[in-house]
């Protein structure tokens, strides 16, 4: 039950009007798919949706467990047992999160293709002669899709899920050892059940990733939905149709988010629990070099490989640190990354704290249905943005010109405030989730005890719930950073002129010619990336502890 | 502690998204520019390769040119902005989106004697509504080692004796669509489903790769033959960063199909006025520039594009490939089957390659 202490207009009026702006690209999505699609329906049911759906369905199956299997086994390692390296490895095991997928499978395309170092090297090693000499997994693939999306997208879930097995304190694990639990039996029964809907949230952010994505599927030659969209609209022209496609990904969305609401049903937390660090396990001779290598792999293969790889690029090509059109680009990364983490998690507290203090279901909806936008491909995201707010600066500008004879021209679709409305759309889902997470860890009996020791709305938002959230807004606030870091496809159309982020920077130049020409500013977004994911790790890791 | 670190990170934060908000103001046209003005183009085509070209016309005209370039959705960004749209010229790489620029409603006729007398009315829409400026030849790349045969034709391709040596980029790209199209329009459509499936089965692997990665795997032994562009073969031959990239050019050579027969298939780039154009005046001068011998001579020499104004020369690395002998067949021809096109690769699974 939530505690209802009533909200008032002063609140609600601004969070509707937060709800309506963060639906309003959907809301022209569906606007786009009752138009004429063209009879691409005869086709698409023949031949593409078929395919499409079992391939989409497998990547999102085949992500989800690998996120599932990494994310948590890395996340009790680190947070319940103790081995040589285990400091180093579970700050180094949130860093791939800093890359943005495109880049780690175009380098992992390099390395493993026939013509790649590993396979050029097997030739010569055993002197095959030929392709047919040999076999070697080809990662033009939905396996290596799989492969690429899981070892960038795991950290969701380590996250999340390391916090969890943080946070349950050493009581209850304590307990169930002195009741004669091994590790292997507190895992399963105790541990596992506790953190189920921590992986949930986790493995739901990496799943709608995994959807959204058009740069690695299209490198991989993975025919997804999100694929067919691009298709649909680009060469046989339906705009339509390729929202009617967009639409239907959205459903399996909704199912998702579905059953990520309903593993999270029952769990509610207490504030007033165990902080102490629960006591680990210390692993020993050939046990510890087990874990070892079971956390040094993931990071190996999801940041040091790609890592390198950019390294080894970019060492030929220093003069481009001079670049005056990288040092921009770098600056207006920064702001625009900055601009829509501070937006993205207003938006979303105003919509999390609303729905609390009004009890409202409709306000918890429209939360829900704005987190929606993670799920969509960022460039019909930006054509979701574009449509309305073009026809609201043309309208304006209809007033000016007829009742002042001025024009104001294209008031907010010709500026970057445009990119930071349309990011903010598309990362909604990361600030709502991680401020729902952890606004439900307040207990409704604060509110009410604030209330009626006579303080009003505001003063419980501030003297109350604001200090209680810092952690959760930090993490909101992160992530967005992060991904709008490393967000392509929204920004690219919705530029103004002459205007680069680091992430349209490498796609200009990688176009060109090669994208080898790109790796520098690749290696600035990742190393600005860092920064922030470092600072999520130590907000969901090191706590326990110091406390 | 936590609430006063908090409030320090809100007041920096407001502070930034101030100075983000002043820098993002759309500048507004009187400040834009120099005295002659400026001219605005949404370019489907890198930036990197129209530089020259808008350095050399600033230098000349004093206007100063603005650029947003992506590869999709420009033209539904044109139609969205509509009558406020700063856009004035639309430059791309295929007839497709030429001609859907006119479909979508965002382009008006082009009047200029100037460019009507530069480029060949073959180039040129019949209504006026896109002008072509290069076009670029889809070639066969051939491993000089592995194939001795020196005439290749696009229907050949289908033939078994190409089984496993095959490499191409995705069927769905625009420049295999503008293939698929013309075969549809010489063969018709029963016959190029047909063919579709047997140059599927004659693949070493999954299309996939820009045509540049064709070369490549050429060279590494992967396939003997592959479709590509003419002007990639120009920017491995001269890439001074990835030098490695001059031996994979060097490992093939360029075969132009159908050369004995009715040409090899073309596509062209060219640009579109804006309906709504702000800068009418200056798009116009930009747009004649682009036809004159200059501007032409750039393109080809530096994006090893062919002319489309008669008697302008290729560029002499072009020359050296051999002579290019175009497929006669009208453009508008390529852009009426694209769709067709785009649903036969769907429909035998060309991009699942060759073993599905």
């Amino acid at each position: 039950m939530k505690a209802g202490v009533g909200a008032n207009r002063l609140f609600v009026i601004p969070a509707l009007l937060v709800a309506l702006l963060l639906v309003l690209p959907l809301a022209t999505l569906i606007y786009l798919a009752a138009g004429n699609s063209g009879n691409v329906w005869a086709h698409l049911l023949a031949n593409v949706l078929p395919d499409a759906i079992s391939t989409t369905i497998l990547l999102m199956l085949g992500v989800g467990a690998g996120t599932a299997f990494i994310g948590v086994g890395a996340a009790w390692l680190t947070a319940m047992c103790r081995f040589p390296g285990r400091k180093i490895l579970q700050w180094m095991l949130v860093l791939p999160l800093a890359m943005p997928i495109y880049i780690t499978a175009y380098i992992y395309l390099e390395l493993l293709d026939y013509t790649g170092p590993v396979q050029s090297f097997l030739r010569w090693a055993f002197g095959f002669a030929s392709v047919r000499d040999y076999w070697f997994p080809d990662i033009r693939s939905l396996g290596g899709a799989v492969f690429i999306m899981t070892l960038v997208l795991y950290p969701y879930v380590f996250l999340t899920t390391r916090l969890v097995f943080l946070m349950q304190g050493a009581s209850i694990l304590e307990a169930s050892r002195s009741l004669g639990a091994g590790p292997g039996r507190m895992f399963r029964q105790i541990a596992l059940p506790l953190a189920r809907p921590a992986i949930a949230v986790g493995v739901t952010i990496a799943l709608m990733e995994s959807l959204n994505d058009i740069g690695a599927v299209e490198i991989l030659g993975v025919q997804t939905l999100t694929f067919s969209i691009y298709d649909t609209w680009l060469n046989r022209g339906s705009l339509a149709g390729a929202a009617q496609i967009a639409l239907f990904t959205l459903v399996i969305v909704i199912i998702l988010i579905a059953v990520e609401r309903f593993a999270r049903r029952h769990q509610r937390y207490s504030s007033a629990r165990d902080q102490r660090p629960p006591s680990s396990f210390k692993l020993s001779g050939i046990k510890a070099a087990l874990a070892f290598v079971a956390c040094l792999l993931p990071v190996a293969l999801g940041f040091i490989v790609p890592f390198a790889a950019l390294v080894n690029f970019s060492s030929r090509r220093l003069e481009q640190l001079f670049d005056d059109d990288l040092a921009s680009a770098t600056i207006n990364s920064v702001m625009v990354s900055s601009m829509t983490a501070l937006v993205t998690v207003i938006a979303a507290f105003s919509l999390v704290y609303v729905a609390r203090l009004s009890r409202n279901n409709t306000m918890q909806r429209a939360g829900r249905l704005a987190s929606l936008g993670y799920a969509v491909p960022g460039t019909v995201i930006a054509i979701g943005v574009l449509f309305p707010l073009a026809a609201f600066d043309n309208l304006v500008d209809g007033w000016m010109r007829s009742g002042f004879g001025v024009s104001t021209g294209l008031l907010v679709s010709g500026s970057a405030a445009i990119i930071v409305y349309a990011c903010t759309v598309r990362f909604m889902a990361l600030a709502h989730g991680s401020l729902d997470a952890g606004m439900d860890k307040i207990s409704s009996h604060l509110d009410m005890a604030a209330r009626s020791l006579g303080r009003t709305a505001g003063q419980t938002l501030r003297q109350i719930h604001l200090p209680l959230m810092a952690r959760a807004l930090a993490t909101a606030a992160l992530l967005v950073f992060v991904d709008t870091m490393k967000e392509l496809s929204a920004t690219i159309l919705l530029r103004p002129f002459d205007f680069n982020t680091l992430a349209t920077f490498v796609y200009e130049r990688a176009s060109l010619a090669v994208f080898e020409d790109a790796s520098i500013a690749a290696l600035i977004i990742i190393l600005i990336g860092m920064v922030p994911v470092v600072l999520l790790m130590g907000l969901s890791g090191q706590s326990a502890s110091t406390r | 502690m936590k609430i006063f670190r908090l409030k320090v990170g809100r007041r920096s934060l407001v502070a930034l998204s101030l100075g983000f908000v002043v820098a993002s103001l759309p500048v507004s046209p009187v400040m834009a520019g120099s005295n002659n003005g400026s001219v605005n183009i949404y370019s489907y085509r890198q930036p990197g390769l129209i530089k020259p070209l808008l350095k050399a016309f600033t230098e000349k005209s004093g206007i100063k040119v603005r650029v947003i370039f992506a590869k999709s959705g420009l033209s539904e960004r044109i139609a969205a902005e509509g009558r406020n749209s700063p856009a004035d010229i639309m430059l791309t790489s295929d007839i497709g989106r030429l001609a859907g620029a006119d479909t979508l409603g965002i382009a008006q006729k082009i009047d200029s004697e100037i460019i009507n007398s530069n480029i060949p009315a073959r180039f040129r829409d019949p209504k006026g509504k896109w002008v072509g400026l290069t076009s670029r030849a889809r070639i066969i790349f051939a491993s000089k080692q592995r194939v001795k045969q020196k005439a290749i034709t696009y229907e050949e391709l289908a033939d078994p004796k190409w089984k496993g040596r095959i490499c191409t980029r995705s069927g769905q790209h625009v420049y295999s669509i503008g293939l698929f199209a013309s075969l549809i329009a010489h063969h018709g459509v029963d016959w190029t489903e047909k063919w579709l499936t047997g140059v599927k089965a004659n693949l070493a692997r999954k299309p996939s790769g820009n045509d540049r990665a064709q070369v490549k795997s050429i060279f590494a032994g992967e396939c003997d033959i592959a479709l590509g562009n003419t002007y990639y073969m120009g920017k491995m031959e001269t890439n001074e960063k990835e030098p490695v990239q001059k031996e994979w050019a060097n490992a093939v050579r360029v075969v132009f199909p159908n050369a004995e027969g009715r040409g090899t298939h073309i596509n062209i780039s060219g640009m579109v006025l804006a309906k709504y154009a702000p800068n009418r005046e200056n798009a116009i001068k930009l747009m004649e520039y682009l036809t004159t011998d200059k501007a032409q001579q750039i393109y080809s020499e530096t994006n090893f594009e062919y002319p489309v104004k008669p008697g302008v020369p290729v560029s002499a690395r072009v020359r050296s490939w051999g002579e290019l002998k175009a497929d006669k067949l009208d453009l508008l021809e390529v852009a009426k089957y694209r769709k067709t096109a785009s649903e036969l690769v769907d429909k035998v699974g060309f991009n699942n390659g060759p073993n599905s």
